[in-house]
């Protein structure tokens, strides 16, 4: 069977759920004190889908997403600054990308275009948006409604899903959803002739100066 | 950002994030600021083509045969990397070489009598080489045979030449090779800039001579690596390498103030906030008033529509015009890549020429090299001062980063980061100490 290594990255406020999603769909588990910025950066799961083997290399923001306060050259003015540490290695290649918001804080739901934004401008120009609207186990403290949601990822077609990273709900599904949505792998093929990885040789030689 | 670090770095170039990894993997709490909305500093590359355009103040937009803008990735600094050099080697023992795609570069050539040659550095390349005679070529061989079997621990290799003592340009003569196989064995496979080595002993241009065949033998074509999307890829690994383990990053951060107190550094002030720390790293374009300028370095970044003529329409390749060809002090490198690696609009070719200055008409200097890429579509001419700390930061505890020099590789870049560990630890710096210190990665592999 056919595999394919298809990057995915993760974007969304700190806070919001984005490294326990990754680490409910890797090891199925859930932390609720995971480290906020120690801790895996890079993961990867295989699952099949149709006659195909995608193998998912999720890169986590390693906490270059959190916001801290800044003056904007050109408007002079202090304002939350929340996405440039991101470098563009981190959209590099990517497939797929996941923005999450916290179904409980409206604000990281405001933000979301921010990171669309952000995506179009840095990310390559196929990927696949997903969008998921994490802790809905906290209904009793819903702030964005799901529809709204909905609507807005409809209007930039994106996938949309609610999520628990804490009791596993759609987290499988939203991946599902990207394998789905992934362009087939003859409809792309690789163009140019990719690089390739480093590795270390079998034997290092040992090179002493004079 | 009110709050204490072990370590604040200045500047997101590839010196200092270097640094900033190995001091995060290690376990100190570092702050990572730059005052540019992008990471890499001088070891940046540019995008889109449009800014390179703004930086070097050329009127109007690019055309619209350059391409889509987004699709140029621009190197400031030439570089390669050697297959098996220093840097490869911190990518290795870092894992950062997880996050970047390699591609090897197609050929090095050297000039000679206003064209161009294939360098050869096997016994095979030799022979068919037209850089030579055929006599020469025998002369040659025997000499690249030498230096292959040439073991420094094992006398029985030295063939009556002492590699301490004798002089290389005795070495040239015991195999009575001429001037111009002199000039390229000695600034094209053992890469030295200047002619000074010929009265240094022997051994580290024979061992110089022996790691360029062994990074050539690691992949075949060259001994020199370029990383997909340019070089500014190397500093942002880095700086994720520093993350994953704490480190904070701030881009587009203004630095007002270096505070020292009783000639140590105790902080830095930004935006009105102070950030306290033991330690401050930071390139010397942060501290003006603490580096000296040690000479110049020109470089002109030539966008082209044409692989350059006579390297087999490499799609990337390196030249080296030793100086007594052209009658200079010091090479001038030229350093090609192309939209193979991600880094121009399809078709077109980035060919970077550098040197360092040696008179008041820096751009004069370079001509050979420009002629060899005709016809250029557009230039961009930088002239950067080469500047070094004025102490060691021992007493200060400033530890500022050496510019980048005209070498087209990351050998003195990398010997930089080894010094400023030393005099920041007071312990030799050894690779082993960049390892991830934990398990960071997840799932299969
Ligand atoms: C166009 C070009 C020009 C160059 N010009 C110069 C130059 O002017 N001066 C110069 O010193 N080098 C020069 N070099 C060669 C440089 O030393 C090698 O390319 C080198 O190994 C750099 O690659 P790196 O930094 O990726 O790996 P390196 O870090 O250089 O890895 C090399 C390994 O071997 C040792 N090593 C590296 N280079 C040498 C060397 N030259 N002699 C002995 N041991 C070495 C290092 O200590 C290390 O262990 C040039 C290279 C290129 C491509
Ligand atoms: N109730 C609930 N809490 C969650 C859920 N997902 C994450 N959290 C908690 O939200 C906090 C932030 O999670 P984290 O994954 O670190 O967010 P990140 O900063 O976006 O990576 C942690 O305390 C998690 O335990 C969820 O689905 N439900
Ligand atoms: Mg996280």
């Amino acid at each position: 069977m056919a595999l394919r290594e298809l990057k995915v990255c993760l974007l969304g406020d700190t806070g919001v759920g984005k490294s326990s999603i990754v680490w409910r769909f890797v090891e199925d588990s859930f932390d609720p004190n995971i480290n906020p910025t120690i801790g895996a950066s890079f993961m990867t799961k295989t699952v099949q889908y149709q006659n195909e083997l995608h193998k998912f290399l999720i890169w986590d923001t390693a906490g270059q997403e959190r916001p801290y306060f800044c003056t904007d050259k050109e408007e002079q003015i202090l304002y939350h600054y929340r996405f440039r540490a991101l470098a563009p290695m981190y959209y590099r290649g990517s497939a797929a990308a996941i923005i999450v918001y916290d179904i409980t804080k409206e604000e990281t739901f405001s933000t979301l275009k921010n990171w669309v934004k952000e995506l179009r401008q840095h990310g390559p120009p196929n990927i696949v948006v997903a969008i998921a609207g994490n802790k809905c186990d906290l209904i009793d403290v819903r702030e964005v409604m799901e529809r709204d949601a909905k609507d807005y990822a409809d209007s930039i077609h994106a996938i949309f899903v609610e999520t628990s990273a804490k009791n596993a709900i759609n987290i499988n599904e939203l991946f599902i959803e990207i394998s789905r949505r992934i362009p087939s792998a003859d409809a792309n093929p690789p163009s140019g002739g990719k690089g390739f990885k480093l590795r270390r040789q079998p034997s290092e030689p040992q090179r002493s100066c004079c | 950002m009110n709050e204490e670090y072990d370590v604040i770095v200045l500047g997101t170039g590839l010196t200092e994030c270097i640094l900033s990894g190995i001091m995060s993997v290690n376990g100190k709490k570092v702050l990572h600021m730059d005052r540019n909305p992008y990471y890499g500093g001088e070891s940046a590359s540019i995008t889109p083509l449009d800014d390179l355009y703004k930086r070097f103040k050329i009127p109007g937009a690019p055309p619209a045969s350059m391409g889509r803008g987004r699709d140029w990735n621009v190197d400031l600094i030439p570089k390669f990397l050697m297959a098996n050099g220093q840097l490869v080697k911190m990518l290795l023992y870092t894992e950062v070489t997880r996050y970047l795609d390699f591609k090897v570069t197609e050929g090095s050539f050297v000039y000679k009598g206003g064209k161009i040659y294939k360098v050869p550095s096997t016994e095979a390349e030799a022979l068919a080489s037209s850089l030579m005679g055929l006599f020469e070529k025998r002369r040659f061989r025997k000499f690249l045979v030498y230096v292959a079997n040439f073991d420094e621990k094992d006398p029985r290799t030295f063939e009556g030449i002492d590699p301490k003592k004798t002089a290389m340009r005795e070495v040239y003569k015991k195999f009575d090779l001429g001037q111009d196989v002199i000039d390229f064995t000695g600034h094209a496979l053992a890469l030295y800039r200047t002619d000074d080595y010929l009265d240094q002993p022997c051994c580290e241009t024979i061992n110089r001579i022996k790691l360029y065949s062994e990074s050539l033998a690691r992949y075949g074509k060259s001994p020199y690596l370029y990383p997909l999307y340019g070089l500014g890829e190397l500093p942002q690994g880095f700086a994720r390498l520093s993350a994953i383990y704490g480190g904070t990053y701030m881009l587009n951060k203004p630095i007002e103030e270096i505070i020292v107190q009783n000639g140590k550094v105790i902080g830095v002030k930004s935006e009105g906030e102070v950030a306290r720390c033991k330690q401050l790293i930071c390139d010397p374009s942060y501290v003006k008033d603490r580096v000296e300028k040690v000479g110049q370095v020109i470089r002109v970044i030539c966008i082209l529509s044409h692989p350059i003529k006579n390297t087999n329409d490499a799609n990337s390749c390196q030249i080296i015009i030793p100086q007594n060809q052209v009658n200079r002090k010091s090479d001038i490198y030229v350093c090609m890549i192309s939209s193979a690696h991600n880094v121009a609009a399809q078709g077109k070719y980035i060919a970077i020429v550098s040197t360092t200055v040696e008179t008041k008409e820096p751009e004069k200097e370079i001509r050979p090299a420009l002629e060899l890429l005709e016809p250029i579509e557009q230039k961009f001419v930088s002239i950067s001062d080469l500047l070094v700390p004025k102490d060691l930061g021992t007493e200060s505890q400033i530890f500022i980063s050496r510019t980048y020099d005209a070498t087209t590789h990351f050998e003195t870049t990398c010997d930089d980061i080894k010094d400023i560990y030393k005099r920041m630890t007071g312990s030799e710096f050894d690779f082993e100490e960049m390892k991830r210190k934990k398990n960071d990665i997840y799932g299969e592999d």
